[in-house]
C-alpha cells in the first residue's frame, strides 16, 4: 500500500484509536485493582444524555459543550450512585445499574424526541462511533507529516484525545505513589494521612475525562473494552503494578492496531469487498488477547 | 363486553389526557398491541422476581453481561438463516441464537471469575464489551450482505414494538408466561439459596444447580425481552424493580412479590406508552417508568423511604433537645442552644428567659431521675446489656422491670430535691 493512500485514509484514525485505547487503559488498571471495573461501563453509558443535553443547549455540535455536558453527566451519575447507596442502603452494583440504565434511557429518548436530523448525532454513532470517518483529507503522502498547512487539517479529535492522554500521563506520574498505596491498602493510606476519598473521586474524574474524549472519537464500546480488557489481561501477566501498566499499554496498542487493520483490510484478504466496524473489531481483538492471557498468562491463577 | 368497555372508555372524560394511552393500558388497542402489552407485563413480573434473587445474591450486574452477550448470537443467527435461504428476521431463530451466545457469555464470566484471579466485575465488563463489539462487527457484515433485509436488527438494541408480526407477539406473550411459570416453580430453592446459602446447603439444596436455574431464568427473561426492551436496557427490568421493592419491606418473600408487581407495572405502563408513540424505542420508555417508580419508592416508602427517615430523624432530634434542655433545667444550668429553648417554650416547659415553668420543673425532675437511674444501671454488671439501649431518649421504664428499677432506686437513695 502506498503512502498516498495510507496517510490520508488510515493514519489519523489509527493514531486516534491508539491514543484512545491507551488513555482508557491507563486509569483502567487502577479501576480493575479497586474492583471498580464497571465504573467505566457506567460512565460510558451516562455520557450520552450529557452530550444530548449539551447539544440541546448549545444548538450545535460543539466539542467544548459536549465535553462539559458529558463531564457533568458523569459527575451527576457518581453523585446519584453514592446517594442511592448511602441513603437507600443499596449495594453499589445495583445502585450503579439503576443509575446508568436510567440515564442512558433518558439520553436515548431525548435524542429521539429532539430534532437532531441535521447533525451527526444518533444512538448508533454513540455506541460504536465512527473511527473510519476521521480521515485526513489534506494529506497527500508521508511528506505531509512535515507540511504545516496539511497538519492543520488533521481531525480535531486527534488533538483532543492527545491532550487528554498527555494530562492523564502527567497526573498518573505525579500521583503514582499515593494512588498505588490507596489502591492496594486504603486503610494504610488513610493512616498515612492520604486523602483517600479525594484520590478515589479523582480517579473517577480522570476516567470520565478519558471516556468522554475517547467517546467523542471512537464511541462507547471501545471505551468499555479498553477500560477493562487490556488491564485485565495485563493483570494476568505480572504481579507488579509498574509492569502491569506497561503490559496494559502494550495490549491496548496491539488491540488498536490489529483491530483497525483487521477491520479495514481483513475482509479484503478473505475475499470480501467491504470493511467492518473498526470499533467492534478493536474490542474483539482485545477480547482475544484477554482470552489468550487467561489461558496461558504466567500469573493467571488466583493467589492462595 | 370489550366493546362496552371501549365505549365507556371513550365517553368517559379523559383526565389522563391521551385517550389512546388509556386504551393501550386497558388492552383495547388492537390484537397485536394487546398481546405485546400483555406479554411485556408478564415479562416484567418475571423479571422483577428473578431480578430480586440476583439482587439478594449481590450479582445484579451479571445480567448486564448476559444481555450484551446476546448481540453476536442474533447477528450470527441472521447470517446463518439467510445463507440457508430462510428469512433472516425469523424471531424464534434470532432468539435461539441470542440464547446460545448469552449462555456462552455467561460461561465466560463464570470461568474468568472462578479460574483466573480476575474479579467478577472485571469479568462482567470484559465479556459485555467484547461480545458486544464482536456483535457490532457482525452487524456491519450483515449491512454489506447482498440479501440485506437488515432493517429490524437495530430494533434489538433499544427495543421496538412497532410493526410486530402476530406470530412474534404470540411468542413474546407465551415466553413471558413461561418465564413467570418457571419462576413460580423454582421460587423456593432460589429464595433459600439467595437469602442464606449455608442454610440452603444444609437443607439439601444443590447450590450450583440453583444458581444455574437462576442464571437460566435471567437468560430466558433477557431473550424474551430483547425485542420489547432491547438488549442494552433489559438489565434495567432485572435491577430497578427489586431495588425499588427493597424500600417497601424488610422481608425477602415480600420484596420478591413487590418487585414482581413493580416490574409488571413498569412494563405494562411503558409498553402502553410506546403503543401510543410507535416512533420511539420501547426500552427507554419502560426503563424511565421503572425509574419513576423507584424514585417514588425511595422518597415515600414507609420505613426506609427518605421522607419518613427525615421525619423520624427530626422527631428524634427534637426529643433529644427537649430532654437535654430538661436535664439542664433540673441541674440549674443555663440553656444556650436557641433551638432547645424554643422547643421547651413551645411545650410550655420554660419561659423565654430560660426559667422553668411549674410544668417544666416537674418534668425536669422526672428526667433527672431517669438519667440517674440509667447512670446507676450502667455501673451494674447485671444490667449492662439493658443499659446499652440508652440513646438519650428511651425511658428506663421501657427497658427494665418495676422491681429492677426499685432495686436501682434503693441504691440511688431518697430524692434530694431539685435545684431551683
Amino acid at each position: 500500500m502506498s503512502g498516498a493512500e495510507f496517510v490520508p485514509l488510515s493514519l489519523s484514525p489509527l493514531i486516534i484509536g491508539c491514543l484512545a485505547a491507551v488513555a482508557c487503559a491507563l486509569p483502567g488498571n487502577f479501576l480493575i485493582l479497586r474492583r471498580q471495573a464497571l465504573i467505566g461501563d457506567a460512565i460510558s453509558h451516562v455520557v450520552l444524555p450529557g452530550i444530548v443535553v449539551a447539544f440541546l443547549f448549545a444548538g450545535t455540535i460543539s466539542a467544548t459543550a459536549m465535553m462539559l455536558g458529558a463531564a457533568a453527566a458523569a459527575l451527576l451519575a457518581v453523585a446519584m450512585i453514592e446517594g442511592i447507596r448511602r441513603f437507600g442502603r443499596i449495594e453499589p452494583g445495583a445502585a450503579m445499574g439503576v443509575v446508568f440504565t436510567t440515564m442512558f434511557a433518558g439520553g436515548v429518548l431525548l435524542l429521539e424526541l429532539s430534532d437532531t436530523s441535521g447533525v451527526h448525532l444518533d444512538v448508533e454513532h454513540a455506541l460504536y462511533g465512527n473511527l473510519e470517518s476521521l480521515i485526513w483529507l489534506d494529506a497527500t503522502g508521508w511528506a505531509s507529516l512535515f507540511d504545516p498547512t496539511a497538519l492543520a487539517g488533521l481531525p480535531p479529535e486527534l488533538f483532543r484525545i492527545a491532550l487528554v492522554l498527555g494530562l492523564i500521563v502527567i497526573l498518573l506520574a505525579l500521583f503514582w505513589r499515593p494512588l498505588a498505596i490507596s489502591t492496594f491498602d486504603e486503610g494504610f493510606a488513610a493512616t498515612l494521612g492520604l486523602p483517600v476519598s479525594t484520590i478515589s473521586l479523582g480517579l473517577v474524574i480522570i476516567s470520565a475525562l478519558a471516556a468522554v474524549a475517547a467517546f467523542d472519537a471512537v464511541g462507547s464500546i471501545i471505551v468499555i473494552a479498553m477500560f477493562i480488557c487490556p488491564p485485565a489481561a495485563a493483570r494476568l501477566m505480572t504481579n507488579r503494578l509498574g509492569m502491569q501498566v506497561a503490559w496494559s499499554v502494550l495490549f491496548a496498542l496491539a488491540s488498536a492496531v490489529a483491530g483497525f487493520v483487521l477491520a479495514g483490510y481483513g475482509p479484503l484478504w478473505i475475499g470480501g469487498t467491504n470493511s467492518v466496524s473498526a470499533a467492534g473489531m478493536i474490542a474483539t481483538v482485545s477480547g482475544v488477547i484477554l482470552a489468550v492471557t487467561a489461558l496461558a498468562g504466567p500469573e493467571r491463577r488466583r493467589v492462595t | 363486553m370489550v366493546a362496552v368497555l371501549a365505549l365507556r372508555a371513550s365517553t368517559r372524560p379523559q383526565s389522563a389526557g391521551n385517550p389512546m394511552f388509556f386504551q393501550a393500558l386497558t388492552f383495547q388497542l388492537g390484537y397485536n398491541a394487546t398481546l405485546v402489552t400483555f406479554g411485556a407485563t408478564l415479562l416484567g413480573i418475571a423479571a422483577g422476581v428473578t431480578g430480586s434473587f440476583l439482587f439478594f445474591r449481590k450479582r445484579a450486574l451479571v445480567s448486564d453481561a448476559i444481555s450484551h452477550a446476546t448481540l453476536p448470537g442474533i447477528a450470527l443467527a441472521f447470517i446463518v438463516m439467510v445463507s440457508l435461504g430462510f428469512d433472516g428476521r425469523n424471531l424464534p431463530g434470532l432468539l435461539a441464537g441470542s440464547a446460545l451466545s448469552a449462555a456462552t457469555g455467561l460461561f465466560a464470566v463464570q470461568w474468568l471469575a472462578s479460574r483466573t484471579r480476575l474479579t467478577e466485575d472485571a469479568a462482567i465488563g470484559a465479556v459485555l464489551s467484547v461480545f458486544f463489539g464482536f456483535g457490532i462487527v457482525l452487524l456491519t457484515v450483515i449491512q454489506t450482505m447482498s440479501s440485506g433485509q437488515q432493517a429490524g436488527l437495530e430494533g434489538f438494541l433499544l427495543g421496538s414494538t412497532a410493526g410486530m408480526l402476530y406470530a412474534d407477539a404470540v411468542l413474546i406473550a407465551g415466553g413471558g408466561a413461561l418465564a413467570l411459570l418457571l419462576v413460580a416453580i423454582f421460587r423456593r430453592p432460589m429464595m433459600m439459596a439467595s437469602f442464606d446459602p449455608e442454610f440452603a446447603r444444609a437443607s439439601g439444596i444443590n447450590l450450583d444447580r440453583t444458581d444455574l436455574i437462576m442464571m437460566g431464568l435471567v437468560m430466558g427473561v433477557t431473550v424474551v425481552g430483547l425485542k420489547i426492551v432491547g438488549l442494552i436496557l433489559i438489565v434495567a427490568l432485572l435491577i430497578i424493580p427489586p431495588v425499588a421493592a427493597r424500600f417497601w419491606s424488610d422481608r425477602a418473600d415480600r420484596v420478591v412479590l413487590i418487585a414482581g408487581a413493580l416490574g409488571g407495572l413498569s412494563a405494562w405502563i411503558g409498553a402502553s406508552g410506546s403503543a401510543v408513540a410507535p416512533n420511539l424505542p420501547t426500552g427507554p420508555i419502560i426503563v424511565l417508568t421503572a425509574f419513576a417508580i423507584f424514585a417514588a419508592s425511595l422518597l415515600f416508602a414507609p420505613g426506609r423511604g427518605l421522607l419518613i427517615s427525615a421525619l423520624n430523624h427530626r422527631k428524634f432530634q427534637r426529643g433529644v433537645h427537649i430532654r437535654q434542655g430538661l436535664v439542664s433545667l433540673a441541674q440549674g444550668q443555663a440553656i444556650y442552644e436557641p433551638l432547645t429553648l424554643r422547643l421547651l417554650q413551645a411545650q410550655g416547659l420554660a419561659r423565654a428567659d430560660g426559667v422553668a415553668t411549674e410544668d417544666g420543673v416537674a418534668r425536669a425532675s422526672r428526667v433527672l431521675r431517669d438519667e440517674k437511674r440509667w447512670e446507676t444501671a450502667r455501673g451494674d454488671p447485671a444490667l449492662e446489656m439493658a443499659a446499652a439501649r440508652y440513646d438519650g431518649l428511651t425511658q428506663i421504664e421501657d427497658v427494665l422491670t418495676r422491681d429492677q428499677i426499685d432495686h436501682l432506686d434503693a441504691r440511688i437513695g431518697p430524692p434530694r430535691g431539685v435545684t431551683p
